[in-house]
């Protein structure tokens, strides 16, 4: 609806962009980012491009571990607070790895705000931990006061959060719920929660509740719970994203993990390739390098010219094979994710690590990209 | 060249010499170890097959191999015990066989071993077990520990094999395997557990009597959030599993000082990045403070020059001088390639070295980072001319031209 719009006001020749993209903007302005500041050329060209994933507020983010779903879970919650939005990070694995990401000190079991987003728009951050959130269950619909603390004190909440099968899952993905249907003055509080959540080899069956409770409760207020989660998950307002990076086995996973979330019934969203390396040698190049075929003299000769070792050529040209031989099996795994037929974005590799400045340019990307 | 490893860097600590060690057949287990994804299953599977080659019988357990690697090590059947793999060379008088570890039947292997045969069904199907045996985190490294233990005994009763090499599990932490399996002891042996088997113990409801009214307060907000049944099942659980638990504490203690044994080593797998690193440097902390020996560092991944005596500075400059005439564009971008990996080495060497001034008397040796997956034998054994070459013999004047 909003990209019809959109076209509707450009060929006008109107700039309201914020109306139609951005309905956060006018909601809640921060500061001087309201509507009016929303007119830098980024904000025109995302605005532009529009968001691939208009309409949905829960972004799951998974992929194999240390390919950065942590970082890009952070870079699309940056993303999508842009322009005066709130956007809502939250983790499930009790790592930590959100605070160490934005550099601050542990994130206690309360929303905290760890980033503004460069266009106005801020960052919230939650650590799940899912005993507190099965304390605050408890609470909720059993003033449990005293013996929620005396569960707490013999170990029951450590037991039933670990082994009773799935309950830790409903109660990680249950605040994950709650935070994105909460509401004040009848007004989401998050334009949209990011979940830095599980690899891809445990997503399906972490977010497919509904079969997860299923041995634990048959009815009563679980069951009701995993039911209201089930709707939020299996509705199209939840998007599952997957990292991955140009190698075997990530991309294996991958292929593995859409296909399981399909057959699961759940919206598989985009693909992100992260830590993408760029190559100044043309495609031609690249294949007679693996190949061993290019012209050494002609390499010697330029050695020459600059008055360095014409002998170093070979060395030069062992280390382009190195280098061309994996961008061909780049090639390779870019084809295989091809053949999935998701929207994709591209990520590149941040020499020297990630910093917050560097989750910016990677947010800039996504936004770039369309994912946001 | 000579003082260099097989990335043409001079070498960054002592060297570890891995072909003296798998050599020396007093080493009897080797364990691999570090955080996730640095390595940890192809290392393992490097190394047995290079020992093999070198006339050891070696059994390699590896935990979560890639699909194609263990599909050509002759992993396609799960089931749980070691084959032999194809294709090793034999004339050294050596063997490999391999395993891959499943977990959830390792688990109930022991139960049936521990329980009577009706006991151990009523665990079996009990669904807090089918929980606590499929994803509890610490199952898997509790679980590798105990078939490293029935490995060891089976050596030892057979002598069908001489050396063990283990893959660890790829938890996010390294410390995990040696943390996990004392965590599930206290885990089972918390005081809730002693307090669901009172009534048991005590006989129908005598435990109302003997615990205050908070409990009953418990179990009323248990039983109103869960259902009655799961309570049951619980009890029934807890109850049954009391029975073993014995018996599991004594197998995860004894298999822990195995770990201690002389005969065994350590290796901590790393990649040069900040994370993997500052695992291996708790591992190796760890390890001096629990008495257990460490082999040394495997600085797997890093990236190798072959023009080490162009520095990226020199590169990128003249790189702009060719680009600013317009000939000679071909040198140019392979100047800059250069520059770029100079630079990425740099990085990479200045991570390590931070291990390195930490722990100055670990040995090391680096792992080329090939340019796509290792996937079959010969891609392990193109790995372990790399880890070996700290050995005398392997390393060759021209080895290193036969690196990729
Ligand atoms: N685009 C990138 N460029 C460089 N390093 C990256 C990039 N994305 C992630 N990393 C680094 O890779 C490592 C793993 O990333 P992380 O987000 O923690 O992955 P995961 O959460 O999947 O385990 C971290 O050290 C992180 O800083
Ligand atoms: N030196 C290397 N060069 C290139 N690829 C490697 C190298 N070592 C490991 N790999 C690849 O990295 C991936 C992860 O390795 P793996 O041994 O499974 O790690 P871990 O067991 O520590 O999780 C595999 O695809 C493997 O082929
Ligand atoms: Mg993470
Ligand atoms: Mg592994």
């Amino acid at each position: 609806m909003s990209r019809i719009c959109f076209v509707a006001c450009t060929s006008s020749g109107t700039v309201a962009y914020s109306q139609v993209v951005m309905p956060g903007a006018y909601r809640r302005p921060i500061g001087a980012t309201g509507p009016a500041a929303i007119t830098t050329l980024r904000q025109v060209t995302r605005a532009m491009r529009g968001s691939d994933w208009e309409g949905v507020r829960l972004h799951v983010v998974t992929g194999k571990g240390g390919t950065g779903k942590t970082t890009v879970a952070a870079a699309l919650a940056i993303a999508l607070a842009n322009g005066g939005r709130r956007t809502l990070l939250v983790e499930v694995e009790g790592r930590q790895g959100i605070a160490g990401l934005f550099d601050s000190p542990p994130l206690p079991y309360q929303e905290r705000r760890v980033a503004l987003a460069p266009d106005g728009g801020e960052v919230m951050a939650l650590a799940i931990d899912p005993e507190a959130a099965l304390l605050e269950y408890l609470e909720l619909f059993y003033r449990a006061g005293r013996a929620g603390k005396m569960l707490d004190r013999i170990g029951a909440i450590d037991f039933a959060t670990t082994i009773a099968p799935g309950l830790r899952d409903v109660l990680l993905t249950g605040k994950a719920y709650e935070a994105t249907n909460r509401r004040q003055a009848g007004v989401p509080v998050y334009d949209a929660v990011v979940m830095d959540a599980p690899p891809t080899g445990r997503i399906t069956r972490f977010l497919n509740v509904n079969s997860e409770v299923a041995g634990l409760a048959r009815v009563g207020p679980i069951r009701n719970q995993a039911d209201a989660i089930m709707r939020l998950i299996g509705s199209p307002q939840t998007a599952v994203h997957l990292v991955t990076v140009l190698e075997e086995m990530p991309v294996q996973e991958t292929t593995d993990g859409v296909a399981q979330l399909e057959a699961a019934g759940l919206q598989v969203g985009g693909i992100v390739v992260n830590m993408v390396r760029t190559s100044p040698l043309r495609a031609r190049e690249i294949d007679a390098a693996a190949r061993g075929g290019l012209d050494v003299e002609q390499v010697a000769a330029g050695l020459t010219a600059v008055g360095l070792p014409e002998g170093s050529a070979r060395g030069l040209l062992a280390e382009a094979r190195r280098h061309a031989l994996r961008v061909q099996l780049e090639r390779a795994e870019r084809r295989s994710l091809a053949g999935l037929a998701r929207p994709t974005y591209e990520l590149p590799l941040v020499h020297g690590g990630i910093d917050l400045g560097a989750l910016y340019e990677l947010s800039a990307r996504l936004t770039a990209g369309g994912a946001a | 060249m000579s003082a260099a490893g097989p990335s043409g860097h001079p070498p960054l600590g002592p060297t570890l010499d891995l072909g003296g060690l798998i050599g020396d057949r007093r080493i009897r287990t080797v364990v691999c170890c570090g955080a996730g994804g640095v390595g940890k299953t192809t290392t393992a599977a490097a190394l047995a097959l290079h020992a093999a080659e070198r006339g050891r019988n070696v059994v390699v357990l590896t935990i979560d191999p890639a699909r194609r690697l263990a599909q050509s090590m002759g992993l396609t059947e799960l089931d749980n015990t070691p084959r032999r793999v194809p294709g090793v060379d034999q004339r050294a008088g050596g063997s490999l066989d391999a395993m891959m570890l499943d977990m959830k039947r390792t688990f109930d292997e022991i139960v049936l071993a521990h329980a009577d045969e009706a006991r151990a069904q009523a665990i079996l199907d009990n669904p807090f077990y089918q929980s606590l045996s499929s994803s509890f985190a610490g199952t898997q490294e509790y679980m590798a520990m105990e078939k490293l233990g029935q490995l060891r005994a089976q050596a030892d009763r057979t002598g069908q094999w001489d050396l063990i090499v283990v893959d660890t599990p790829p938890s996010r932490s390294a410390l995990d395997f040696l943390d996990a399996p004392k965590r599930l002891g206290s885990f089972l042996d918390g005081r809730l557990i002693k307090i669901l088997l009172a009534p048991a113990k005590a006989g129908g409801r005598a435990y109302l009597r003997v615990l205050n009214t908070g409990f009953s307060m418990v179990t009323g907000a248990l039983t109103r959030v869960l259902g009655a049944q799961v309570l049951k099942d619980v009890q029934t659980f807890v109850a049954a599993f009391d029975t073993l638990f014995g018996g599991f504490r004594e197998r995860a203690e004894s298999t822990y000082r195995l770990l201690k044994a002389p005969g065994t080593s350590f290796l901590v797998v790393a990649i040069p990045e900040r994370d993997a690193l500052r695992e291996a440097s708790y591992f190796t902390e760890r390890l001096a403070e629990e008495g257990m020996p460490l082999g040394g560092l495997v600085l797997n991944r890093v990236h190798a020059t072959d023009a080490p005596e162009i520095s990226p500075e020199r590169a990128l400059a003249a790189a702009e001088q060719l680009e600013a005439t317009g000939a000679h564009r071909l040198t140019a971008e392979l100047l800059r390639l250069h520059a770029d990996r100079e630079r990425l080495i740099a990085r990479e060497r200045h991570l390590a070295e931070r291990f390195t001034a930490a722990h100055p008397k670990v040995g090391v040796v680096e792992v080329v980072a090939r340019p796509g997956d290792v996937h079959d034998l010969d891609g392990l054994r193109d790995l372990a001319r790399d880890l070996a070459w700290g050995s005398a013999s392997d390393n060759a004047p021209g080895a290193a031209d036969t690196r990729r």
